[in-house]
């Protein structure tokens, strides 16, 4: 079956609607369709958090809110969700706790970016838990404002996000009535020529992709979504690959973890983290809250990008890649994938389908490393990841990965080679991997760094990854993400 | 309630804000038929002429109403501030990547973007001259003269001196990146006349600009802003433009227009903070103190002087920040390069001379093996010491006061020693501390903007409409003159209704820019008020059979002896009685002299103090870095709202903290700026704040000059408190080699650093 519309839930009631062209961004439905004016728009790409919504979605029989950027969420996307926006919060002319704490705590001056502010920061409040200070400024990481320098922001968010709900979507309030709109049916609004498509089964999702070649997957549309708001291109046909059902299951095996192509940053955060704490870390430093909540893994291997900072992550673990093509399927190593800037080993029409993860061996030692101007939200001038594969204090194995330095996520392969049989306890036995990283990477100069600090943070990270196995310490030399207070 | 003043009443709009009912020029409701303006210009060229314009694809594209260029101008084409210089459409050239060519103007935005990209455009295009360097090699004419402040021998004063440092370096602009962008809607009236909504620091400015263009009367075009999603100066000259776009839009077509820009053609197409080379000698002697000073700020202007002259002599206004020169040479060029003109951004140029003077204090400490503290407490002005470089006397110095106690309240010198000790057992890792000052002079140096106007009615219930000159980009300005009123009527604050900012109510207004906003117009505001209130009382006083000067107005309530009426029944008394409840008020600040041919005079007012300790920790390997802790006290005199100006102080160290740290603006061989858009230029996030932020107001005794309720100017002075996390960080990079000073620019970006901390090897 096919429906040739969207639904969703909308002040309470279930919103159908059938004109929904590929590219109108869920921004744009609010300010010129709806007149909803309390969303604005900041930047148009997804970093200033000035648009954000909440979502609200089922899982496990419960709704849970997540903050979006709704000027790069395409409007189809929000199929078989609740939306929320901040014209939503006020209660009879009451303001809500979030919006209450605000002027509380003076936390807004110009009041442009307040609406997004309050946005996500009414998911954090239904998050159910008493935040910490880093959790709050981890939640808001992708909202700038430009006014307050943020601390009456953080105080408002703590004196709101209590963990006691008291507003209008206090026990799964919406729950019963957004079950009514889940359904199997592959949501199909268009004809051949243009549409927005998002199928309701993964094999329904091959399937259209191959009948389409041509067409656009979109997945977070944390990138895509930029293709269109920032560089106007025309995508008449959108296939939404966040309907198909399991696509985005991650599965729990004993020496590896699986992961749906369509899985988001926050749902396999959990599952990388227990991986290594590392990884936890530089998921948190993907993006933002908003970014991750939308953003796939198999998006940002996808889309190719020699920046992105999950593929040099999965690849120094040995991540295998799994493609599917209609009915076809096939397997390769990730780095395998990168053929060269902007080119994907990937079929037109052909899906990245999971991408399987290897698990450390306890002789195994694991590091990554972000290096950016600003510690969060930012894309990464150098992304660095290394195993270590350990025969006592000697190196017997190395998987070195990078991001910024090549046109694609590279390995180090000849520093891998020179890293065998060097010791933790030696340092002049590291030089022949530092130098060798001259050979394997000749990075460019761009606006996030020069090639001379790139070279000079290849080294300073594989240093510090030797220094910090070497003496199973991060505290001496981290300023954040350490690993003591992970464990 | 015992009135209005230093309460900590909350923004006037906060609640606006959190519901998102507040409006902004984009949420207005659009008049029937509004069209939509986007700008268009060369994607692959930064300067040269035009050889070829043609925009039949534009013109053909569905939906796209008209195509706007130069010749569709009836009157001026400028939007400059000033000299004349800034054409609203390219006239047959362009000077930088991004200058405006024509405008699309169609139903829809989408439509309207589209197709402004369909232009075919060549350019002859020049090699542009991009950096200082480039300007001085090319010998491009200055956008406007260069000044200098000078004293003495200096050449000789060096010579004299017993060491002496040289050095230059650079300090990087600054975008303002206001969260709301540049943006205007024009409605057309009758007989041709313009009402534009803009979102403008300058609401006077945009209708002069579209007057001219128009060629229509002044009075004929009314300019409004009821608030600004952030402006920090960007909203000064530079909203002109987008306001006119609009207006030649409506004017052309007879349908309302709206102009309002992407995020990357706002920071590709609007000016920024300017950068500067700064190249100086400074002489001292062992104690420290200073004895002469040689120093040439080379700013990059960009292609056209917009305020330039200004921004450009505060920043020699500021290179003494607190400290007295007795020889001194201050020099500024005003460099036009091929980069889009760079404008007002909070602070004024002010920041650029007082990192310079900073510096100055930090190498000197690092020559002579003092604490940097020691050094700047040295050479603080003092007595027989109180004269600066512009021959202004400093009379209400209060620099030391506010050091020593922030010294104290911060530890800094227990911590001093403790971050000591803590680099010498820490290899990678290492910390730094500095304690700086701000004195930052307030008024307008173009003297005759020290001026505001202000209307108040009060209607027959006792309530007020209030109107004033100043405009509210988030400041808070509109609740402190609110409070001004209110306290001057002794009602509450919420009988005071707050409207928007329009050339129709209150004329010939200066920008809201260089933090005179309150000064200026809640003297305003309440001279308005006492015309008022001193009429209500004579009618009191009548009917009271008392002296007016025996009447008091206070809770609401007119009183004198056993009589008693609310305010509202005598405002019904005075309008019966046939006497006028409406008055305008002016004020012009008093004192102020500025001769610029001789340097010399009073240009300022007074100064706003105040000072911060700030304790970072780098990363030795990466670059990397991170503010610990931040220890504020300023001075606000006595604050009219405490949590308003807690807010500006907070807001402009962060700010002020982005511009030195994260900020960088990066523009290519090609003059293109690389960095447009949030995705790669980074503004602070929540997680650079440090937790352990301490700020406190300076307990004052009110500000000595006679300005609004003895209170002092809050809005910039505080953007330049973080140049303590500068010199931390340089501080912790000299610790790596004593007596070696590195290489340090602005910003300190991870890279920045790296690159110092590697200058200490060599």
């Amino acid at each position: 079956m096919t429906r040739r519309t969207i639904r969703f839930l909308r002040k309470g009631k279930v919103a159908e609607l059938s004109a929904v062209p590929p590219m109108r961004t869920l921004l744009e439905y609010l300010r010129l369709t709806e007149k909803s004016k309390g969303t604005k728009e900041g930047c148009n790409e997804g970093d200033c958090g000035s648009c954000t919504v909440a979502l609200g979605s089922i899982e496990d029989g419960h709704i849970v809110y997540e903050p979006v950027n709704a000027c790069i969420v395409l409007l189809g996307q929000i199929d078989g969700k609740e939306l929320i926006t901040v014209d939503d919060l006020a209660n009879d002319g009451k303001l809500h706790p979030v919006q209450q704490a605000f002027v509380d705590h003076h936390a807004s001056q110009c009041g442009f970016c307040t609406p997004g502010f309050i946005m996500a920061l009414f998911t954090l409040y239904h998050a159910g838990f008493k935040p910490t200070r880093q959790q709050i400024v981890d939640h808001i990481a992708g909202n700038l404002c430009r006014c307050t320098g943020y601390r009456p922001i953080i105080d408002a968010a703590t004196q709101a996000c209590n963990g006691r709900i008291t507003d209008a979507w206090v026990a799964d309030s919406s729950a019963e009535l957004l079950a009514t709109i889940q359904d199997g049916e592959d949501v199909f609004i268009g004809d051949d020529q243009s549409f927005f498509a998002a199928p309701a089964t993964a094999e329904g999702l091959a399937k259209l992709c191959e009948t389409y070649p041509d067409a656009t997957i979109v997945a977070g549309a944390t990138d895509v979504g930029l293709w269109i708001t920032k560089q106007l291109r025309v995508l008449p046909k959108i296939i939404s690959v966040g309907r198909a059902h399991r696509f985005d299951t991650i599965e729990d095996h004993v020496g590896h973890i699986s992961i749906g192509a369509s899985a988001t940053y926050a749902d396999a955060e959990p599952y990388l983290t227990a991986i290594d704490p590392d990884l936890g870390e530089a998921i948190r430093r993907v993006g933002a809250k908003q970014v991750r909540a939308s953003g796939t893994i198999g998006g940002n291997i996808a889309n190719g990008s020699p920046i992105g900072d999950m593929p040099p992550m999965l690849i120094a673990l040995g991540a295998t890649l799994h493609l599917r093509h209609g009915d076809a399927q096939r397997a390769m190593p990730l780095e395998d994938f990168f053929l060269a800037y902007g080119k994907q080993d990937r079929a037109p029409g052909e899906l990245v389908w999971r991408i399987d993860v290897p698990k450390l061996n306890p002789r195994d030692a694991y590091r990554c490393y972000k290096i950016s101007k600003r510690r969060d939200q930012d894309i990464s001038a150098v992304m660095a990841a290394f195993k270590f594969t350990l025969d006592g204090r000697m190196i017997s194995a190395a998987r070195i990965a990078f991001g910024g330095m090549a046109a694609t996520p590279k390995r180090a392969a000849q520093a891998e080679a020179a890293l065998v049989g060097a010791s933790f306890d030696d340092a002049l036995s590291w030089n022949a991997a530092l130098s060798a990283l001259h050979d394997d990477y000749q990075p460019i100069s761009d606006m996030r760094a020069s090639a001379a600090y790139r070279v000079d943070m290849a080294k300073a990270l594989l240093c510090k990854a030797l220094m910090e196995v070497g003496s199973g310490r991060s505290r001496d030399t981290r300023l954040s993400g350490l690993r003591e207070e992970a464990a | 309630m015992s009135g209005s003043i230093g309460r900590a009443l909350a923004h006037d709009s906060a609640a606006l804000h959190a519901l998102g009912t507040a409006i902004y020029v984009d949420d207005m409701r659009e008049p029937e038929g509004t069209l939509h303006v986007e700008p268009g210009y060369a994607a692959d060229a930064a300067c040269g002429r035009i050889e070829n314009l043609n925009l039949d694809a534009v013109q053909r594209f569905p939906g796209v109403v008209a195509v706007l260029a130069a010749e569709n101008i009836p009157g001026v084409n400028d939007c400059s501030p000033a000299l004349g210089d800034d054409p609203i459409l390219a006239d047959g050239v362009i000077a930088f990547h991004g200058q405006v060519i024509f405008a699309v103007v169609a139903e829809t935005r989408d439509i309207a973007r589209r197709a402004a990209r369909l232009a075919k455009i060549e350019i002859a295009a020049d090699r542009p001259a991009v950096t200082v360097e480039d300007a001085m090699a090319f010998g491009t004419k200055d956008v406007v003269p260069e000044y200098a402040f000078k004293l003495g021998d200096v050449a000789k004063a060096l010579k004299a001196s017993p060491h002496v440092i040289t050095e230059s370096f650079h300090v990087g602009g600054q975008e303002h990146f206001y969260i709301e962008g540049q943006v205007a809607l024009a409605s057309p009236q009758e007989k041709g006349g313009m009402v534009v909504y803009s979102s403008t620091q300058h609401p006077t400015e945009v209708q002069h600009c579209i007057a001219k263009m128009l060629k229509l009367p002044d009075a004929m075009v009314t300019c409004e802003c009821r608030r600004m999603g952030g402006a920090f100066g960007g909203k000064e000259s530079q909203a002109a433009q987008w306001a006119a776009l609009a207006a030649l839009a409506a004017h052309v077509t007879g349908r309302p227009a709206k102009c309002r820009l992407d995020r990357d053609h706002d920071m590709m197409m609007t000016g920024k903070r300017h950068d500067v080379r700064i190249d100086y000698k400074v002489g001292y002697d062992a104690s420290g103190r200073i004895t002469a000073t040689d120093v040439e700020f080379l700013a990059r202007c960009g292609y056209s002087a917009d305020l330039s002259q200004g921004v450009c002599d505060r920043t020699m206004f500021h290179a003494d920040n607190a400290y007295f020169y007795p020889a001194y040479h201050i020099k500024s060029r005003r460099l036009r390069t091929n980069t889009v003109s760079n404008t007002a951004f909070r602070g004024f140029g002010g920041p650029q001379g007082m990192v310079f003077a900073e510096r100055m204090m930090d190498r000197i400490a690092i020559e002579t093996g003092l604490d940097p503290l020691d050094v700047r407490k040295r050479n603080l002005y003092g007595r027989g010491r109180d004269v600066t470089p512009y021959k202004q006397k400093v009379k209400d110095n209060i620099a030391l006061e506010i050091i020593e106690a922030l010294e104290k309240s911060s530890d800094y010198r227990a911590r001093r020693k403790s971050i000591r000790k803590f680099n010498d057992e820490s290899a990678i890792l290492k910390k730094g501390i500095a304690l700086t000052p701000v004195k930052f002079g307030i008024s307008f140096t173009l003297t005759h903007l020290n001026q505001a106007g202000a209307l108040v009615h009060v209607y027959t219930d006792g309530s007020v409409h209030l109107n004033h000159g100043g405009t509210e980009m988030g400041q808070g300005l509109y609740i402190k003159i609110a409070q001004v009123v209110a306290q001057e009527f002794g009602i509450a604050v919420d009988m005071v209704n707050i409207t928007a900012t329009t050339t129709g109510k209150v004329p010939n207004t200066s920008p809201t820019a260089a933090s005179s906003g309150t000064d200026l117009n809640g003297m305003a505001a309440k001279n308005a008020a006492a015309a008022i209130k001193e009429r209500m009382a004579d009618v009191a006083a009548k009917d009271w059979k008392v002296a007016a000067s025996k009447i008091r107005f206070e809770n609401g309530r007119v009183i004198s002896g056993n009589h008693s009426m609310s305010f509202g029944e005598l405002a019904k008394a005075c309008h019966i009685a046939r006497v006028s409840l409406s008055s305008t008020g002016f004020y012009a600040t008093p004192e102020i002299t500025w001769d610029r041919p001789n340097a010399t005079g009073n240009p300022f007012f007074y100064f706003a103090y105040g000072a911060s300790c700030s304790e970072v920790t780098i990363d030795t390997f990466t670059g990397e870095m991170r503010v610990d802790r931040v220890d504020i006290l300023h001075d606000v005199g006595y604050s009219l709202n405490p949590a308003i100006d807690i807010g500006q102080i907070e807001g402009g160290f962060v700010q002020g903290m982005g511009w030195l740290t994260t900020e960088e603006l990066v523009y290519d061989d090609k003059g293109v700026l690389r960095t447009h858009a949030p995705s790669t230029y980074k503004i602070p996030c929540a997680s650079d704040v440090p937790e352990d932020f301490r700020v406190n107001l300076y307990d004052s005794g009110g500000n000595p000059a006679d300005s609004i309720y003895r209170s002092k100017a809050v809005g910039e002075p505080p953007l330049m408190l973080p140049i303590s996390v500068w010199c931390a960080i340089n501080d912790a990079i000299a610790g790596l080699n004593p007596g070696v000073a590195p290489k340090l620019v602005v910003p300190a970006t991870p890279e920045a650093i790296l690159r110092a901390v590697k200058s200490m090897q060599s």
